[in-house]
């Protein structure tokens, strides 16, 4: 390589620190897919289990593909999870745990999980990490961002979704000083969580296997044409970012005292304004949303946050934008 | 196959079980909601009583802890001698048995109601033993006549030869309510309130039937069971493809042969080979997959229901 283009590149990592954005310029080397994080979200339970017998579909040249089952465990009892849920425990406290016998199983998991694609924020993880999930809300094909200025994220979700069209696709952004959670992608220097709905756990549905099926094709061909050489101009998306979650209205013993309101319910990404129903009471009463602002709920009704105490979130609705990215071998 | 005849006698010992599988959520809450306000169970000639079928598994938010409640209320299991070794529903079952049966007693009681929903397209069924189940055929007719718009199915599971094995089968007389779709451990406000208000309406229909009225005779329309269909699986028992998207929701509908009713994960797509149309219901049920089903096969049948003559008032006391 030559004198000029060592400037140059360290020029733009320069820049890159200075302003804080990622201008991807390596090309992407190590994909993994992650499937059954949650056992009974059966999408990517499958694909993956298919993939690992017929990889073909899942192959680009100069790219390698791994899928990967990461709670085989929960998959096999076709359950969320063992001990604790796997998608809350990547943080450096439970992967740095002395491992031991004691630890509950998907923490001795996370950390094997770490040992062959991280170890997180090192060199030598995994560059891109799809995590496939389904939801029982009615949020359709969604895209889970966490970091709102990763630039060539922000790329491949607008190929995503311009690829997907007329077929809707949904960016959540869980950037949040709390609310964001340690998730087993996190490892990787570009998680991207895929989330497809309305499914019930345990149950697979074609249409929803299809959908999932076409976003990770897009998401590999954009890496291969990234990959390339192409030159991928700067580019807009709208995403919809975490406010807070809304738990339900409990009573004394802590169990639920009304439900997701008839009008809210499947209207995930919707806009929902102070005053519209939000849940409806046993006794039939009608609790309308607070506040003075307009947000957009997302998870509404999800089956798995009962126990986390979440019966939708509200987020506000942004527009993020990139940078060109093109990659430097070209 | 056991014959029941139309009551003699008002049903006054009436229960309505929800949580029989601990994750179908709108029976859970149902009960717990009259646990702590019985008034709306309550009729001028009778009154129900909420009962939560499966604790443990309701605690736990899944279907079952050891075995299907809802296949253990055989003889074998409710007859045999208590171990400390039995699984859970099998001791729950012989709870259930003394508190509503005993099953095929005089002293069982005289109608449940049992609460389910599936993740299945099923809309709003009714599900009764057989053809010869005259009461709670009356019941399903009275239920379809007052909510027109609601397109109500009646299921006949039993299959000849078998011993009725669901929770209704303990009382005198039973039906189960199952309706869809509706995921695992949601519970969704329309299906809460759909369930509600036919309960509400099966109450009514015991009420009317204890204060006198009389039923007419009537030709009924319900689908029986012929056959079950498993998914397309691998060598080693693994799911090898799904239901068809033209299958998926389609319950009650008529499948052909020559439809196709599976897609392989490789991309074909599998025909129904059968021989006559059939009717699936319970199509990609998320608790069937365990036993091996995508959905049921059951045929259309039409039949008369013969007429429910009024209760002949009890003769006064001498005075």
């Amino acid at each position: 390589m030559s004198l000029q283009n060592l400037n140059w590149k360290s020029d733009k990592k320069l820049l890159g620190e200075m302003t804080s954005c990622h201008i991807a310029e390596e090309p992407i080397k190590k994909v993994a897919i992650f499937g059954g994080t949650h056992g009974n979200e059966l999408t990517g339970v499958f694909l993956v289990k298919h993939w690992l017998k017929n990889g073909v579909e899942i192959q680009r040249t100069g790219l390698e593909v791994k899928p990967f089952i990461t709670n085989p465990r929960a998959v096999k009892k076709c359950t969320r999870y063992i001990d604790c849920d796997l998608n809350r425990i990547f943080d450096l406290e439970n992967l740095g745990k002395k491992m031991s016998e004691d630890l509950p199983y998907e923490v001795r998991r996370a950390q094997e999980i770490n040992h062959l694609f991280g170890p997180k924020n090192s060199e030598d993880s995994y560059d891109i990490i799809f995590d496939l999930h389904n939801t029982t809300s009615n949020m359709g094909c969604t895209l889970v961002l966490e970091d709102s200025r990763n630039n060539f994220l922000i790329q491949m979700f607008h190929y995503i979704k311009t690829s997907l069209a007329p077929l809707p696709c949904y960016v959540y952004l869980i950037e949040h000083p709390s609310l964001k959670y340690a998730t087993t992608r996190s490892i990787a220097k570009y998680p991207v969580g895929i989330e497809v709905g309305p499914q019930p756990q345990g149950v697979l549905r074609a249409d929803i296997l299809d959908q999932m099926r076409k976003m990770i094709k897009h998401a590999l061909d954009f890496i291969h044409h990234f990959n390339e050489g192409k030159e991928f101009p700067s580019c807009a998306i709208e995403v919809y970012k975490i406010m807070e979650k809304v738990d339900y209205p409990r009573n004394e013993n802590g169990e639920i005292a009304a439900i997701i309101h008839p009008n809210l319910q499947d209207q995930d990404w919707k806009p929902l304004h102070p005053g519209d129903p939000v849940f409806l009471t046993l006794d039939g009463k009608t609790i309308p949303l607070g506040g003075d602002c307009t947000v957009h709920p997302v998870f509404v009704n999800e089956a798995a946050y009962y126990e986390k105490k979440e019966a939708f979130a509200k987020t506000t609705k942004l527009t993020l934008h990139a940078d060109s990215i093109r990659c430097s071998l070209h | 196959m056991c014959s029941l005849p139309v009551p003699r006698e008002p049903l006054r010992r009436v229960a309505v079980a929800g949580g029989k599988h601990g994750n179908e959520m709108s029976g859970v809450y149902l009960v717990r909601h009259w646990l702590l306000a019985p008034a709306e169970l309550q009729r001028p000639s009778f009154s129900a009583v909420p009962v939560l079928a499966n604790p443990a598994a309701t605690t736990a938010c899944r279907r079952y802890v050891d075995r299907d409640l809802n296949r253990t209320f055989t003889s074998t299991f409710l007859n045999s001698r208590p171990t400390p070794d039995d699984p859970y529903e099998v001791t729950r079952a012989r709870e259930l048995n003394q508190l509503l049966g005993p099953k095929a007693s005089g002293q069982a009681f005289d109608f449940v109601l049992d609460l389910h929903t599936s993740t299945a397209n099923m809309g709003t069924c009714f599900i009764a033993e057989s053809s010869h189940d005259v009461f709670a055929l009356h019941l399903c007719r009275h239920l379809q006549l007052q909510y027109p718009e609601l397109s109500c199915q009646v299921f006949l599971y039993q299959r000849s030869g078998e011993e009725s094995y669901s929770l209704d089968s303990v009382a005198k007389n039973g039906l189960a309510l199952e309706l869809g779709p509706q995921p695992q451990g949601v519970l969704r406000a329309d299906i809460f309130s759909r369930m509600r208000a036919l309960v509400a309406t099966v109450l009514d229909f015991i009420d009317l039937f204890n204060q006198g009225t009389a039923f007419p005779t009537f030709e009924m329309e319900a689908y029986r069971p012929v056959g079950i269909m498993d998914f397309p699986r691998t060598e080693a028992g693994n799911l090898a493809g799904t239901v068809h998207p033209q299958l998926q929701d389609q319950d009650f509908q008529p499948l052909q042969p020559g439809d196709p009713i599976f897609q392989m994960f490789s991309g074909e797509d599998l025909l129904y080979e059968g021989e006559s149309t059939v009717y699936p219901l319970f199509i990609n049920e998320a608790a069937y997959y365990e036993k091996g089903v995508a959905f049921v096969q059951t045929e259309k049948l039409t039949f008369s229901v013969p007429a429910m003559p009024a209760l002949t008032p009890a003769p006064s006391p001498a005075s």
